[in-house]
């Protein structure tokens, strides 16, 4: 079991460590299915980092290179990218599909907190 | 997301959206020294264009330009001469008085003298209950972000303009089959890319169908096609519906604040880009029927930017009357 990172980093996930960053964590981790290749992900990065800075020791912020990590993607039926996935005690609990703007994916993550 | 308390900023413009219309407003804007403030977007920055590969047919670049970075060079051309960019999303606009305030979704009030509005548009959705359901599951707007997914799958393009003909092409380097769903009997596009798709031995074309629904559970596995002239309707295996139909002004935001046609799109006096509104002027595809293209969006964006300096001209020499009828011993002074 691993913390959120008190620092407010965004941490790179992938096939090998999706289980320990994601699944095994204690508390719940936001997921950015993203690629280089993909301009809207590019336009949602900074977005996610500042989610990453707003909850940090909270909520473990992750980023999945999809071209990387296919298996890890294709595992959640990531179809479209940026995908921005909650997950709770190794569950997917929320998705959103899109470059949406922050106070939408505040709103989902605070939904996922406040269920807890 | 706590500045509400702050005191708003003035600005003498505000550009409202960073298409080729809204950045080529503000490099028109910023060399006229109004040092404009853009607001960006926090995930639309750079509009459609974002989502695009190869532009072939801007001006200027005869071995093409990728979108996004056509968009970049305008952003820096516009910072160069004093405009500033800011990542946020428009929430609320007061557009009536002579001084206009605009707040954003991050917090931040700003007023200004006058705003331009570039606010582009958005995807046409086809319409039916699975589209929503199946987003994200093989349902996709955007195929240089999804292409990728569809490695030797067959998928469908639904559309038959340039946008649609463009994703055909492009999804070809993934897809082992292409087949574009077209209502009609040939397509919109331009002849040169309508040649390439019709020469491209990985596209097929469903002419004169629509797609009523879209099969699968988790993930895409077909559509049901209407024959739009015989009313037949048939299954299509397919894992992916691209879906480029066009696009919808994006102008919720301005319902109440200037006058809208009834498809949405925002209303200009003749040919020039000014609104209903005194101060508020109006480019790029939220106003534009007809042409919606890169390089007419840029064309109505610099004719915003000098219907809106012809503006505060005018504000600015009435100012001016008025200040020497308030003082008429200045005015003898001169």
């Amino acid at each position: 079991m691993t913390e959120a990172p008190a620092d407010g980093a965004v941490i790179e996930a992938g096939d090998s460590t999706f289980r320990e960053l994601v699944l095994e964590a204690s508390g719940p981790v936001l997921v950015d299915f993203s690629a280089g290749w993909c301009a809207p992900c590019r336009l949602v990065e900074p977005v996610v980092a500042e989610l990453a800075v707003a909850y940090r020791g909270r909520v473990r912020v992750v980023r999945v290179d999809v071209d990387a990590h296919p298996a890890t993607a294709a595992a959640y039926g990531v179809t479209s990218i940026p995908t921005l996935s909650v997950f709770a005690s190794g569950e997917l609990v929320r998705t959103v599909v899109g470059a949406r703007p922050k106070p939408e994916l505040v709103a989902v993550v605070d939904d996922v907190l406040a269920a807890r | 997301m706590s500045e509400s308390t702050t005191l708003p900023s003035h600005r003498t413009i505000i550009i409202v959206g960073s298409g080729p219309a809204g950045y080529t407003a503000a490099i028109y804007a910023a060399r006229a020294g109004l040092a404009p403030l853009v607001v960006a977007g926090s995930v639309t920055a750079g509009g459609a264009l974002m989502n695009t590969t190869e532009v072939e047919n801007f001006p200027g670049f005869p071995d093409g330009v990728q979108g996004p970075e056509l968009m970049e060079s305008m952003q820096k051309q516009a910072e160069r001469f004093g405009a500033e960019v800011i990542w946020d999303d428009v929430t609320s606009l007061s557009l009536a008085d002579p001084v206009k305030t605009v707040v954003t979704g991050g917090g931040a009030t700003y007023t200004a003298d006058a705003v331009i509005l570039a606010t582009g548009s958005a995807y046409r959705e086809l319409g039916i209950d699975d589209e929503k359901r199946l987003s994200g599951r093989g349902v996709s707007w955007c195929a240089t972000c999804d292409g990728f997914f569809f490695r030797d799958q067959e998928i469908l393009v639904v559309g038959g303009g340039d946008s649609a003909v463009e994703e055909a092409t492009f999804l070809t380097r993934f897809a082992s089959k292409v087949t574009i769903v077209h209502r009609r009997d040939q397509l919109r596009a331009s002849k040169i890319m309508a040649d390439r798709a019709q020469n491209d031995p990985k596209i097929a074309f469903a002419w004169n169908s629509e797609i009523v629904a879209i099969h699968g559970d988790q993930k895409v596995t077909g559509v049901t096609l209407r024959d739009t002239l015989s009313g037949v309707e048939r299954d299509v295996p397919a894992t992916g519906v691209f879906v480029a139909i066009g696009h919808v002004p994006r102008t919720e935001l301005l319902v109440g604040q200037v006058d809208l046609d009834p498809e949405g799109y925002i209303l200009v006096e003749g040919r020039s880009t000014r609104t209903n509104i005194p101060g508020v002027v109006a480019c790029g595809d939220a106003v534009d029927h007809t042409y919606r293209q890169a390089i007419t969006a840029a064309g109505s964006g610099c004719a915003a930017a000098l219907d809106a300096q012809h503006y505060l001209a005018e504000l600015s020499d009435a100012a001016e009357v008025a200040g020497r009828a308030a003082s008429p011993e200045v005015a003898a002074a001169r």
